[in-house]
């Protein structure tokens, strides 16, 4: 190249030419490849509402066992199920971002500090042989110490037991609250019922130590997390209450929605 | 030692990136709570360094020296996302663990290093070579480190269970510390003291000396 290096006209043709072969290289890439990551999304979504219901079994693999679940769209204030959109279309996570289908909660209510809440969102059920509903997935997520957490609970088909937990993205503390991922406090939530007799929602996760083992209610916090698991106590009786599924829940205790 | 196996040796032990130069430790901290996600980042480092500065060495003469940084730095961050898209392609789980820290790996000062150190002053091969070598320096920190971590923190290795843990009915209670990113500093200068302990000439010399008192000061 006789030209001279430092001309501003050589600087922004090599300027431009290594912007121009970097944006092909880069694009060429994330176009190629997005297929095979929208797959890992949604196998890595389907493994977690799975694995909430215990459902997740080693050697089968996450569609398969998918393939007994059936997705529905929820009016989340009504209760009812809902055609508004395309259960295979629909992206529940996105709706959370999307201002169209999110209201700003009141901050009486907002106790998981979520300040907006969708008013359409995906639930998962299991059938069994006769057509009935065996489990009922639901998603829930809320602000812990750190983090948004974002997780799955499943109930039994009485609609007030539940069958398991668990939360699939959070940045909490590891080895504190990080251990919201430890199977055998997960295991703790198993059996637990939601609402009392009366209908009370009385569901909660208590300060380290102090829950009561023959509670039906109580689930035991993790000690050296308390601001976690009070995070995890408000989301999950947030989206179990008035504000969150239970128009459903009433709705599929009274014979459907 | 042949030139070519200089380039790549010597950045290992001799003239670490970690160790002796003390570049790139923030990553360092936040990935090597365990051992499968280090190795990824390793890879992953190792690659950008070693494509960036071949690349870089590859159009160093046709770089203008008033805007070579702004073109290395568009090089490195290309390489990054490419390395970042193909793992979400292909290593999903693990990604989603390393989260925004392969991004990070554009601001490695080890990949910007030996850029603007070695790929613009010398050859394609050797540039290439010497990226290699410097990765492969980091990574022996970090593998260092995240094996200490995982095994005393978690009880595991590679995810696999290796002292049983109280929680799960074994004998081995978890030392917590060690999950948390200071535990990677002190493991970082063990590694560091160790070094410098087999290897005196990485010593560095005293800035200064204090002078020893010469005046005799009033009561």
């Amino acid at each position: 190249m006789a030209k001279n290096k430092d001309s501003i006209s050589y600087i922004f043709t090599v300027a431009f030419l290594v912007c121009l072969v970097c944006a092909v290289i880069v694009s060429t890439a994330a176009v190629s490849l997005r297929p095979l990551q929208q797959k890992n999304k949604e196998v890595d979504l389907k493994s977690n509402i799975l694995a909430a219901a215990g459902l997740l079994e080693d050697g089968k693999s996450v569609e398969e066992s998918f393939s007994q679940i059936e997705t529905r769209l929820v009016d989340i204030d009504t209760g009812m199920f809902s055609d508004a959109f395309d259960v295979d279309t629909f992206d529940p996570v996105k709706a959370v971002g999307d201002a169209s289908i999110t209201e700003t909660l009141d901050k009486s209510v907002d106790i998981a500090g979520l300040k907006r809440r969708e008013k359409y969102t995906e639930v998962y059920l299991v059938r069994d042989a006769a057509g009935e509903i065996e489990t009922l997935i639901l998603p829930i997520r809320g602000y812990g110490l750190w983090s948004t957490l974002w997780g799955f609970v499943a109930l039994e088909s009485d609609f007030n037991t539940v069958v398991g937990l668990g939360f699939y993205s959070h940045a909490e503390t590891p080895g504190l609250g990080g251990e919201v991922d430890n199977p055998s406090w997960k295991a703790q939530w198993s059996g637990k019922k939601i609402t009392g007799d009366d209908g009370e929602l009385l569901i909660e996760v208590t300060k380290g130590g102090k829950a009561d083992p023959d509670s039906d209610y109580q689930v035991d916090g993790l000690s050296g997390a308390t601001l976690t698991t009070n995070g995890v106590s408000n989301l999950v009786r947030f989206w179990l209450g008035e504000n969150g599924f239970e128009p459903l829940i009433n709705n599929l205790k009274a014979g459907g929605a | 030692m042949s030139e070519a196996r200089k380039v790549l040796l010597t950045p290992i032990l001799t003239n670490n990136p970690i160790a002796s130069q003390i570049l790139g430790v923030c990553s360092a901290l936040a990935v090597t709570t365990s051992l499968n996600v280090t190795l990824v980042m390793c890879i992953a480092l190792t690659s950008v360094t070693a494509f960036s500065n071949l690349f870089i060495s590859m159009i160093r003469n046709y770089i203008p020296s008033n805007i070579r940084i702004i073109v290395q730095m568009t090089i490195i961050a290309s390489l990054v996302i490419v390395v970042d898209q193909v793992l979400k392609a292909f290593a999903y789980d693990i990604s989603k663990q390393l989260s925004v820290f392969v991004g990070l790996i554009i601001t490695n000062c080890i990949v910007m290093g030996r850029a603007e150190a070695y790929a613009m002053s010398n050859p394609p091969v050797p540039s290439f070579l010497d990226g290699i070598g410097n990765g492969l320096g980091y990574s022996v920190v970090l593998i260092f480190v995240a094996t200490i971590r995982e095994l005393l923190g978690a009880g595991k290795l590679f995810g696999f269970e290796v002292l049983p843990l109280v929680t799960d009915g074994g004998w081995y209670v978890a030392n917590g510390l060690l999950l948390l990113p200071p535990s990677a500093f002190f493991l970082i200068a063990v590694f560091i003291w160790l070094l410098r302990t087999y290897d005196k000439g990485q010593e560095e010399k005293a800035d200064y000396k204090l002078a020893s008192n010469s005046k005799k000061e009033a009561l």
